[in-house]
């Protein structure tokens, strides 16, 4: 096993004629830890992936792999294990595509059925892969990325179509390359997918970056908050404003900047309202996520 | 050190699927039928002239004329088809089934990856000669055998035209490969591979062949080249009047330049482009 790299994105564009898919993005993956790059579909994430893969070329910026740029490792299979969207020639074994990919590699030949095995493909080895369900496919593409048993993981969306049963595996799979100190970056349009996986994020909207660090500051920035609401709004602003809280109205109540309920609840009934509504925000981390990336949009 | 990796693995990437031994079948039926049917009538012809020329049969062929190479050359007259769309398929495969972004994780070296499909196919093409030039041989001689004419099989003449055409076969192989990195559109390159070689190549010959001036450019035609370089074809006899040709060695040294010229046009272009 080879030890992680840090990935260094630096301020990295990509233009597509008139259209900006990555706009003056800078930001790091580091070893050891799970990071998730996040935003929502369209924001220029698997752009940013390709580029830094050495597969589409920047506009400006640079990407890299401890310095160096993909097409400069020495030995790529062995640095980075990449699974982009899951691709394959329809009438090849999975078997036989990987020995592909292990003989431009110059790895040993060992290290298929290792791979196979690693994700549970082992018995579906020799079958064509245009009868692969998307789920094996997805399995696939990481039992590439497993081939020369690399220190740094760059997946795009490897959760999707996988089901239940898989995306715990994935999740178990993640973390424990990270825990060897491997480096992973795995993106995602959905926080609640990789959420319980990664211990950094890095959310991207329009190309733009919108945040970066772990999920803990995340987390902190969606603080949890209390719904109250009543049959009279103005008069439980006053009894708001009476006990010096935050607020904010939303269609369902005031959303109130006060973690306890109880403390709401005593402040309308110090300013006497009548309440119809009084709870905690839950959710919040999807919430905060949705309002960092619908503020990029806008 | 990455340039033979990268070949081993062009050569798994072809024998892994089954287009090659798809293509090898029906280039062999097809090599079969022609050298063999047409060397049964012709030898029947030859034998029963009377017979021939009651049946309305067009079977005034020049005296002297030798069948035996006209009837092995079928193997790359007719059979170059095949290695230029397994050539071009090694290619528009990649971009058709966007396996080209595994193939640049494992060498991120573009040229060596196209260095490496151009040799392979090389050497697929001759591969598909062999299997061309043995059906030919084949099924020509035991049509001419089984007629009493001569089959040619002791000199060597014979030999050197095999290898010739095997030659060319590999040639083609890599003129494939070019074609593929220009037209990256699969449907397209084969309908180009189709059109041309089977239509617009064999009109353009025929109607070179009718002046001194248009024959000269004529020659440099693919198929003429590759003719010229196997050094029979039955469109010498097939077109009118006097056809130039190349040297053998001129008509290998158009196919070589055809093939690297559109290779490297590739190369610069398609190759290089983003790969989404």
């Amino acid at each position: 096993m080879k030890s992680g790299i840090p990935i260094e994105i630096e301020g990295l564009s990509k233009h597509f004629g008139p259209v900006t898919a990555v706009d003056d993005l800078s930001f790091t993956v580091e070893p050891g830890r799970v990071t998730g790059f996040l935003g929502p579909n369209g924001a220029g994430k698997t752009t940013t992936l390709r580029v830094l893969l050495g597969l589409e070329h920047a506009s400006a910026g640079t990407a890299t792999f401890g310095g160096k740029a993909y097409r400069d490792l020495s030995r790529p299979l062995e640095t980075v294990g990449a699974a982009l969207e899951a691709d394959f020639h329809p009438g090849r074994t999975a078997r036989n595509h990987l020995k592909v990919y292990t003989t431009a590699a110059g790895l040993p030949s060992t290290r298929v059925p290792a791979v196979l095995e690693q994700v549970g493909l082992t018995e579906f080895a020799d079958r064509r892969v245009g009868g692969y369900s998307l789920g094996m496919r997805q399995r696939l593409s990481l039992a590439f990325t497993l081939l020369g048993d690399p220190g740094v993981f760059v997946l795009d969306e490897p959760v999707n179509g996988l089901d239940p049963e898989g995306i715990k595996w994935i999740r178990g799979f993640l973390r424990s390359l990270a825990h060897e100190g491997r480096t992973v970056l795995v993106s995602s349009h959905l926080l609640s997918e990789v959420q319980q996986s990664v211990d950094d994020i890095v959310i991207i909207s329009r190309g733009r970056l919108v945040k970066s660090g772990t999920l803990t500051s995340l987390e902190l920035d969606a603080a949890p908050r209390t719904i109250v609401d009543s049959p009279d709004r103005l008069r439980l602003a006053a009894a708001l404003d009476q006990a010096g809280l935050d607020y904010t109205e939303g269609n369902g109540g005031f959303i109130v900047a006060e973690p306890d309920p109880g403390s709401v609840g005593h402040a309308a009934f110090i300013g006497e309202v009548e309440l119809s509504a009084l709870h905690r925000l839950t959710s919040g981390l999807e919430e905060s996520f949705l309002a960092l990336v619908n503020g990029g949009e806008e | 050190m990455s340039m033979p990796r990268a070949i081993a693995s062009e050569f798994q990437k072809v024998f892994t699927t089954r287009m090659w031994w798809l293509l090898a079948i029906l280039l062999a039926v097809y090599v079969a039928f022609l050298a063999g049917g047409l060397g049964a009538f012709l030898g029947w012809a030859i034998e029963n002239p009377e017979a021939a020329a009651a049946a309305g049969g067009n079977t005034t062929l020049p005296p002297g004329l030798d069948l035996a190479p006209l009837l092995y050359s079928f193997a790359s007259s007719i059979g170059y088809v095949f290695p230029v769309l397994l050539g071009a398929l090694a290619v528009t495969g990649e971009f058709r089934h966007r396996t080209l972004t595994a193939t640049f994780l494992a060498e991120p070296h573009r040229s060596t990856v196209l260095s490496a499909k151009f040799l392979s196919q090389l050497v697929v093409g001759a591969g598909l000669g062999v299997v061309a030039f043995a059906v030919s041989v084949g099924s020509g001689a035991a049509a001419l055998a089984g007629f009493g004419l001569e089959t040619n099989l002791d000199t060597s003449d014979t030999w050197a035209l095999v290898g010739r055409g095997i030659l060319a076969m590999a040639l083609w192989g890599a003129i494939g490969v070019g074609l593929g990195v220009l037209v990256v559109n699969q449907v397209a390159a084969i309908v180009i591979v189709i059109a041309f070689t089977q239509f617009l190549e064999p009109i353009l010959r025929f109607v070179a062949s009718i002046n001194d001036i248009t024959a000269s450019i004529g020659q440099f035609l693919p198929g003429s080249a590759s003719d010229a370089l196997v050094g029979a074809s039955f469109y010498n006899i097939a077109s009118l009047g006097a056809s130039e040709a190349l040297e053998w060695w001129q008509g290998g040294l158009v196919l070589l330049g055809i093939a690297v010229l559109a290779t490297l046009i590739g190369g610069a272009t398609t190759w290089r482009r983003d790969v989404s």
